[in-house]
């Protein structure tokens, strides 16, 4: 028996040693600031491509409203004559990878986008899967196949750099979207407006739709990451600026159920939680159970363009705001591609108009027959083989 | 009333210290719904310790309940895709998977005689691999909500708790079931075959087919907690990840001896609502959930080092008390080794 109590000492000590440890925890973001203290910024903090991508958000972009996708915000074009060939032409792609929807959604409206050209008799695609160095290798394989252009979406920026120089070299025009590359090399590099933008968007909402003082919960899905980190940085400014209280900082890895849990004990330590800010809208959803669950109104939220998330923000009126990274960025390679081909001018960095949405276009996007985690801003409605191929 | 099984009284004080704990710690536990809550969230948990538990004590180990779990919700939401008349076979099928996953792991552990640590381990790669290889990382499809209200949902506007959650009733049939099994001959036979294989096998026990059986019941454990899992939090690729480690803490936790042959399962599965508790506790205390990995190693190893700590020490007693009884006379032989 004296063991016993041995056992149960020990493990109150436990509780208590692991409490008194609480204070110097960094990712403890001390709900007892009323501030909110956030942290600092991250090493991808560019303050500059901050202001600059804050600014796109109400740039009037060029080319046709009805066709985002072939946008262009302040374009600085370049000449691409030497690139002019005649067709048919067969179009290579070194594609980081398709493990997410976001990435499934993006290379549907892509595949479709080609199919739409008789110009292009062969769209070689060589799938990463998530790795640098099957990528390198891919990448170093298009470069010896006699391809037209080759078309890159880095899986990182600094590692893949030098293969993409690598590509250049060989003469054929390279086209990098989505992440970048730190060279100049590609002939354009095609992107939305970017992530602090999306996370400003978020950050602002809340600011504009949470009472002074109320709590918010940031849910972001790991740290490291520059197209995430771009998204925290650009609300944490605007959160530290403003008298709402960001009470925790938590990293879910995308997963529902961690998503889910987190909400429930900020609920249940916090009492209340006014506020969620996500730098992704995957598990929204969960999010959003996590308050019905609870038995409490779901607050002002942020999420992105998955259906699952609009059904729901639709079905139940919540207040909330999808800022998004369109999927529709996916079908401007190939377009850019075939103009390069043809001798016609691109933007050296194609910058795409990056849209929000909002409770007042929200029925626009709304579309209970695709999947829960198809992306509405895909640009892909008017596609031929839309909507089955995304099913 | 029955004594409790030695090894067992350390998790169920520490479990009451800790709920006691909670109602100090937070606003959420001074109504009893707090505490409904924390078992439906440990319920999936506490029934993955019941099906390890069974593994556990027969001698093995079952690493690739994480993994299982990920890949019958994945196939869940591949296999409904939104359609409510589909709710039905498919959790029937999701249990047959799981009872044959276990049935393989329990077959090659048995008849081929490779070690179930190794067996379970492959087992968990090949789940996981084939689950990135049908879904490419993204499970596709939707599970419906007929399926998702037995981790959601439950009875409402019951008198003093509210809501009664439907997976604490699955919990507490599958508990009494389990524990009412355990006092019966053939529960006595499974304790016996990760005691001392070898008589159990003399006196014409069948301990290829009791071991084997203890890997189905630990798959069917699993694809239950897959279908409350799925239900709680909705479709994801990651829902099982590491619950393999948990299961075997919570095990561990509630006095169960690795290697097999003592231990009782009402005591695994109490060790798994400690562990939910003590997360629960320390996350009120504002203790970040990265730590949560640090908790469960520093409680596996303590807990084994306690349980190794105290079958030395109650050999020693029982040594010298049989010494002082032989009393004149040589030493009294080493007997009492079984434990």
């Amino acid at each position: 028996m004296k063991r016993t109590w041995q056992v149960v000492t020990a493990a109150t000590a436990l509780v208590l040693a692991a409490t008194a440890c609480s204070s110097d925890n960094p990712s403890d973001t001390g709900s007892d600031d009323d501030s909110g203290d956030t942290g600092s910024h991250s090493d991808f903090y560019d303050k500059a491509e901050l202001d600059r991508q804050l600014g796109f958000r109400t740039a009037t972009a060029e080319g046709p409203a009805d066709q985002p996708w072939e946008q262009m915000l302040s374009p600085e074009m370049v000449d691409t004559a030497k690139f002019k060939k005649e067709g048919p032409y067969k179009l290579c792609f070194s594609n980081a990878a398709v493990n997410n929807p976001w990435r499934q959604v993006g290379f549907k409206t892509m595949q479709a986008e080609v199919d739409l050209h008789d110009e292009i008799s062969d769209f070689k695609v060589l799938d990463a899967e998530g790795e640098d160095d099957k990528q390198i290798s891919d990448i170093q394989s298009l470069a010896s196949e006699n391809c037209s252009a080759i078309i890159v979406s880095p899986n990182t920026t600094s590692t893949l750099t030098p293969a993409v120089d690598g590509a250049c070299k060989t003469g054929v025009p390279v086209i990098v979207f989505d992440r970048g590359v730190t060279t100049d090399c590609p002939v354009t590099f095609i992107h939305p407006i970017g992530g602090y933008a999306f996370g400003a968007d978020g950050a602002e909402f809340l600011v504009d739709e949470v009472d002074g003082g109320g709590k918010v919960l940031a849910l972001r899905i790991l740290p490291g990451v520059d197209v995430l980190e771009t998204r925290w940085s650009a609300a944490k400014d605007i959160f530290d600026d403003s008298d709402l209280d960001v009470v925790g900082v938590e990293f879910t890895d995308g997963d529902a159920a961690k998503t889910k849990t987190i909400v429930d004990d900020y609920i249940q330590r916090e009492g209340q939680i006014d506020g969620i800010w996500m730098d992704a809208g995957a598990t929204a959803v969960a999010a959003i159970e996590a308050f019905e669950d609870a038995g409490v109104d779901v607050p002002p939220i942020v999420g992105e363009d998955q259906q699952d998330f609009l059904t729901k923000w639709q079905e139940d009126g919540l207040t909330a705001i999808s800022p998004t990274y369109p999927t529709y960025q996916w079908r401007t390679p190939v377009i850019a591609a075939l103009r390069i081909l043809n001798g016609e001018q691109v933007p050296k960095e194609w910058v795409l108009p990056q849209p929000t949405i909002t409770s007042d276009n929200l029925g626009e996007y709304v579309n209970t027959d695709m999947p829960p985690l198809h992306y509405a801003m895909c640009g892909c409605e008017e596609l031929p083989e839309y909507p089955d191929a995304w099913k | 009333m029955k004594r409790l099984a030695p090894g067992t009284l350390p998790v169920f004080a520490v479990l009451a210290i800790l709920l006691v704990a909670l109602a100090f710690a937070g606003p959420a536990y001074e109504h009893p719904q707090g505490y409904i809550a924390l078992l439906k969230r440990a319920a999936p948990l506490m029934i993955l310790a019941l099906g390890q538990y069974f593994v556990i004590v027969t001698g093995g180990f079952d690493l690739s309940v994480g993994s299982l779990v990920t890949a019958e919700v994945v196939i869940a939401a591949r296999l409904l895709d939104g359609n409510e008349d589909r709710t039905w076979p498919v959790l029937l099928l999701l249990i047959g998977f799981g009872a044959l996953v276990g049935l393989v792991n329990g077959l090659i552990s048995t008849v081929l005689e490779v070690p179930s640590f190794i067996t379970t381990l492959g087992m968990l790669l090949i789940l996981e691999g084939a689950v990135f290889l049908w879904t490419d990382g993204a499970p596709r499809g939707a599970l419906t909500e007929s399926f998702r209200q037995w981790g959601r949902m439950g009875f409402e506007d019951v008198p003093w708790i509210g809501q009664l959650p439907y997976s604490v009733l699955i919990l507490l049939a599958l508990g009494t079931a389990a524990a009412l099994f355990m006092r019966t001959g053939m529960g006595r036979l499974v304790l016996a075959v990760g005691d001392n294989d070898t008589s159990v096998r003399l006196a014409g026990g069948r301990v290829r087919t009791i071991r084997t059986l203890a890997f189905v019941v630990s798959g069917i454990s699993a694809a239950v907690a897959a279908i409350l899992l799925g239900g709680f939090s909705g479709v994801s690729a990651q829902v099982g990840g590491g619950l393999e480690f948990e299961a075997i803490t919570a095990v561990v936790l509630g006095g169960v001896a690795l290697g097999g042959g003592r231990g009782s399962v009402v005591a695994a599965m109490a060790g798994a609502l400690t562990l939910k508790a003590l997360f629960s506790l320390l996350n009120l205390l504002g203790i970040s959930g990265a730590l949560e990995s640090t908790v469960q190693g520093v409680i596996i190893v303590a807990a084994v080092a306690y349980a190794a700590a105290d079958t030395g020490w109650r050999d020693r007693v029982l040594r010298s008390k049989a010494r002082s009884t032989a009393q004149p006379g040589p030493p009294a032989p080493d007997v009492v080794t079984t434990s």
